[in-house]
């Protein structure tokens, strides 16, 4: 009996309980939420909020690099940013969708899945809110009425490491695919082949399942030893490439797209030879100035060509500077 | 009055819908009501036929990646083999219910628990979406269904908004609410709802009263295959491009919201309208937590946390109607 009323009061203290936390949640977040307008509408001397909603998944380290640049924007500005995410196309679209009834200031958005969030961006653009795109999706962006893009050409970082590769002498490369369904990570191995000028293979592992997918790579050198360079499209798969060609015995060398400690790690102890850099802090920080500038100025930046944002190449040469950045979750 | 399974997941919604309109004007406004009616519509179709499932006293962990198969197929057969949209999606209704059949038979005909069969399914078509996928379209995702022939009639039964009070609403939302309704008729006041309840309540008494058990699991999981279609077909013709990937981990969504509607994890127990609460809970919370610009991070703990709350209020609900009835 004592049992059952203490679950009902559970029950019912539940909402007060998440009303502290929602308090708390403000109070230490301070200024951003405090400034948000209720009404929004575009006012150029109010406070400005902007959203930005991305297809990065939760706990990606690349893309909290991302949320890290537009907050950091965000503080310098002095204007709102609120960051949501998720993988999902359709939950993203709703999410824009919930940003436009918020009745934000701007929004920033990645488009990996174009065609789907054609609705939600036609949503944004009837209310008058300004969107810029970044990361994948350069070539809708104009299309859909967004004020600018800021990201990395794909192909052409593709082509980037390609060609890196070729100078190294590289003739068989694998192309290590980490998460099924992106098109951005397929243009980069096409790109790469473009680069390389003969066609990578591609290996498709699961980024969620990393020792699963250095048990892939591993067998893949082992049954061809011809192998002789092995392109990652995510800094946490790099390592376990490093580590796949160790227990393999191959000599193949390790390239990757994205930056973090570890890679940066790997390129001064030279397991890895160079990363692929895209810069993605200027993916958040960029686009709040763009909004910004456009909220008050009516200024856009890129005149319907993409702001890009690499490739970058990070290897023995400038890992030392870089490295400390990284480390410090900007770069 | 108190046993009814719903019951929990009522309180659940009333408490939760309660607390984000208090807290978020949006979250209460027209538009704000239609974006989370949005996010629980599919979610419900889902939920409800999963819920039928598991009153059946089964699992179908195939449900979700089968949405992805469905809204491929019809993608597939639309712009690949250049065939009328509606030629697409009975396509992708024959190979959905012919995969919920099979899962079906082998669940009645091994023996075997429903989860493992069902994990397998899951697993196969994981591997057949994507690789199926790049076979047909040498990429991971399939474009320009809005192209297909037949598309207009197509977004007009399946993506279109209907408008209430000046506001658009998604017509999945009309699809959620007759799917509940015709999942709540089937179960109360028809012989196979009868069944439903006898087979995940005791399978070998009920066979030994001439319930066809057999008959009534493969139709279940033929149930939540047909729903998985809808579903699909509706997500195929609104987002007009499909990537391999889709529907992977909602499975285990369905399943809670069925969970949260009242549906024991052991049959025999449930509702489909409690389901369908259980949907709106997990829409309403969804973007309840964007609409209060809650820090994105902490979003599947709260999640998680509502779904506790919800499922222990459930429980005590229960446990005192069963005190009371004593």
């Amino acid at each position: 009996m004592a049992r059952r009323k203490r679950l009902l009061a559970l029950a019912l203290a539940a909402p007060l309980v998440l009303l502290g936390c929602s308090t708390e949640n403000s109070g230490g977040e301070g200024e951003t939420t405090a400034a948000a307008p209720s009404g929004g509408g575009g006012t150029a001397d109010g406070d400005l909020q902007f959203a930005v909603v991305t297809h990065g998944s939760a706990g990606d380290a690349f893309w909290d690099v991302v949320q890290k640049g537009a907050k950091a924007a965000g503080d310098d500005l002095g204007v709102g940013v609120d960051y949501q995410s998720d993988g999902d196309p359709q939950r993203q679209s709703q999410l824009i969708e919930a940003a436009v009834n918020q009745g934000v200031d701007g929004i920033v958005v990645s488009m990996a899945n174009p065609d789907a969030l054609q609705d939600s961006l036609a949503a944004a653009r009837a209310a008058k809110i300004p969107v810029v795109t970044i990361n994948s999706g350069a070539d809708r962006s104009a299309e859909f009425g967004a004020i600018g893009h800021v990201g990395q050409d794909e192909t052409i970082a593709g082509q980037g490491a390609g060609q890196r590769l070729a100078r190294d002498g590289r003739k068989n490369v694998l192309c290590v695919v980490h998460e099924a369904g992106n098109i951005g990570l397929e243009q980069r191995c096409a790109g790469a082949s473009q680069g390389l000028g003969a066609d990578v293979r591609l290996l498709q592992v699961d980024i969620n399942d990393l020792q699963g997918a250095q048990a892939t790579i591993t067998s893949q050198l082992q049954a061809d030893p011809s192998v002789d360079a092995v392109l990652t499209l995510n800094s946490a798969v790099a390592p376990i490439a490093a580590a796949a060609a160790s227990d393999a015995g191959s000599q193949a060398e390790i390239a990757t797209f994205d930056l973090n400690g570890d890679v940066i790690a790997a390129i001064k102890a030279g397991t890895v030879a160079f990363a692929v850099d895209q810069q993605q802090y200027e993916q958040g920080y960029l686009p709040i100035v763009m909004l910004k500038l456009y909220a008050q100025n009516l200024n856009t930046v890129g005149g319907g060509q993409p702001v890009l944002t690499g490739p970058g190449i990070v290897d023995s040469s400038n890992v030392e500077a870089i490295g400390d950045l990284a480390s410090a979750g900007t770069r | 009055m108190l046993v009814k399974p719903e019951l929990g997941s009522l309180i659940g919604a009333v408490v939760i819908l309660a607390f984000f309109s208090a807290q978020s004007s949006v979250f209460r406004s027209l538009s704000g009501i239609a974006n989370w009616l949005d996010v629980a519509s599919t979610l419900g179709i889902m939920a409800v036929a999963v819920a039928l499932l598991m009153i059946g006293g089964h699992f179908d962990l195939s449900a979700g990646v089968l949405t992805g198969t469905t809204a491929l197929t019809v993608g597939i057969v639309a712009v690949r083999f250049d065939q009328n949209i509606w030629v697409a999606i009975a396509a992708a209704g024959v190979l959905a219910l012919a995969i919920g059949a099979l899962n079906g038979w082998l669940v009645t005909r091994t023996g075997l628990p429903s989860f493992i069969i069902t994990l397998a399914t899951f697993l196969m078509l994981q591997g057949l979406n994507l690789g199926l996928t790049k076979l047909f379209t040498g990429t991971v995702q399939v474009r320009g269904i809005a192209e297909a022939p037949g598309y207009h009639s197509a977004e007009l039964v399946l993506a279109s908004t209907f408008s209430v009070f000046g506001q658009q609403f998604r017509i999945a939302i009309v699809w959620w609410l007759l799917a509940t309704a015709v999942a709540t008729w089937v179960l109360l006041r028809t012989r196979f709802g009868n069944w439903v309840f006898a087979t995940g309540g005791d399978e070998v008494a009920s066979r030994n009263v001439g319930v066809p058990a057999a008959r009534t699991t493969i139709r279940l999981f033929m149930t939540t295959a047909a729903a998985a279609w809808l579903v699909g077909s509706i997500t195929a013709v609104r987002l007009t491009s499909v990537q391999a990937n889709t529907g992977t981990g909602q499975e285990l969504i369905y399943i809670v919201a069925a969970v949260i509607g009242g549906c024991l994890l052991t049959g025999g127990f449930g509702s489909a309208i409690g389901a369908a609460l259980g949907a709106l809970v997990f829409g309403m919370t969804q973007q309840g937590i964007v609409y209060l610009r809650w820090d994105a991070d902490w979003f599947y703990f709260f999640l998680g946390a509502m779904l506790l709350l919800a499922v222990l209020s459930n429980r005590a609900v229960r446990r005192y109607a069963e005190a009371a009835r004593r």
